[in-house]
């Protein structure tokens, strides 16, 4: 799984219907200090985070497997929101 | 699979709920000369490996088999601790 920054959200009117009702977020790759890298992507939020938390996002088809994403075409999905990251040294 | 290390750990109190009891760690993908290769990420932990440890991982849907029949949401999942690697 990523860890990742939620920077920000999406509005879509016109999507698939297995997607309403979903919230979509655009989240950035952060490394495991915090610091952001690499790319953007949109990500389906399962646990009602917002923009600014640190989040676990869950990719390809193991993110249809979070709780009410059967089915749903979804290729990024958040599925927690990061307490603390302890890295031993 | 992808060998790595394990260097930290994350805490994730708010969570999916098939994620509940599952360990999540911070591993960083090795070399097979155990330098760093690409970014660390987290993997969910069925083999009970400790920070400091050299595992291998598997990606994909494939990581949350280890659960079965339980079907986590986890992309990567740490599947056996190495006791050594020799190369050729």
């Amino acid at each position: 799984m990523l860890l990742a920054k939620i920077v920000g959200t999406v509005v879509a009117t016109r999507k698939d219907p297995r997607l309403v009702s979903n919230k979509l977020l655009v989240v950035r790759a952060i490394d495991p200090r915090g610091k952001a890298e690499g790319g953007y992507l949109v990500a389906l939020d399962t646990v009602d985070a917002g923009v600014g938390e640190t989040v676990l996002v869950v990719s390809g088809s193991s993110a249809r497997m979070a709780s009410g994403m059967k089915d749903v075409p979804v290729d990024a999905a958040i599925v927690g929101i990061v307490d603390a990251i302890e890295i031993a040294e | 699979m992808q060998l790595a290390r394990v260097i930290g750990d994350v805490v994730v109190t708010r969570k999916d709920e098939n994620l509940l009891g599952i360990t999540l760690l911070l591993v960083q993908p090795l070399t097979p000369d155990r330098q760093p290769a690409g970014r660390p990420l987290v993997a969910a932990d069925s083999v009970g490996a400790g920070v400091g440890e050299e595992v291998f991982f598997v990606r994909g849907k494939e990581a949350s088999f280890p659960f079965h029949p339980a079907e986590p949401a986890v992309d990567a999942g740490i599947v056996g601790i190495v006791d050594h690697w020799d190369l050729g």
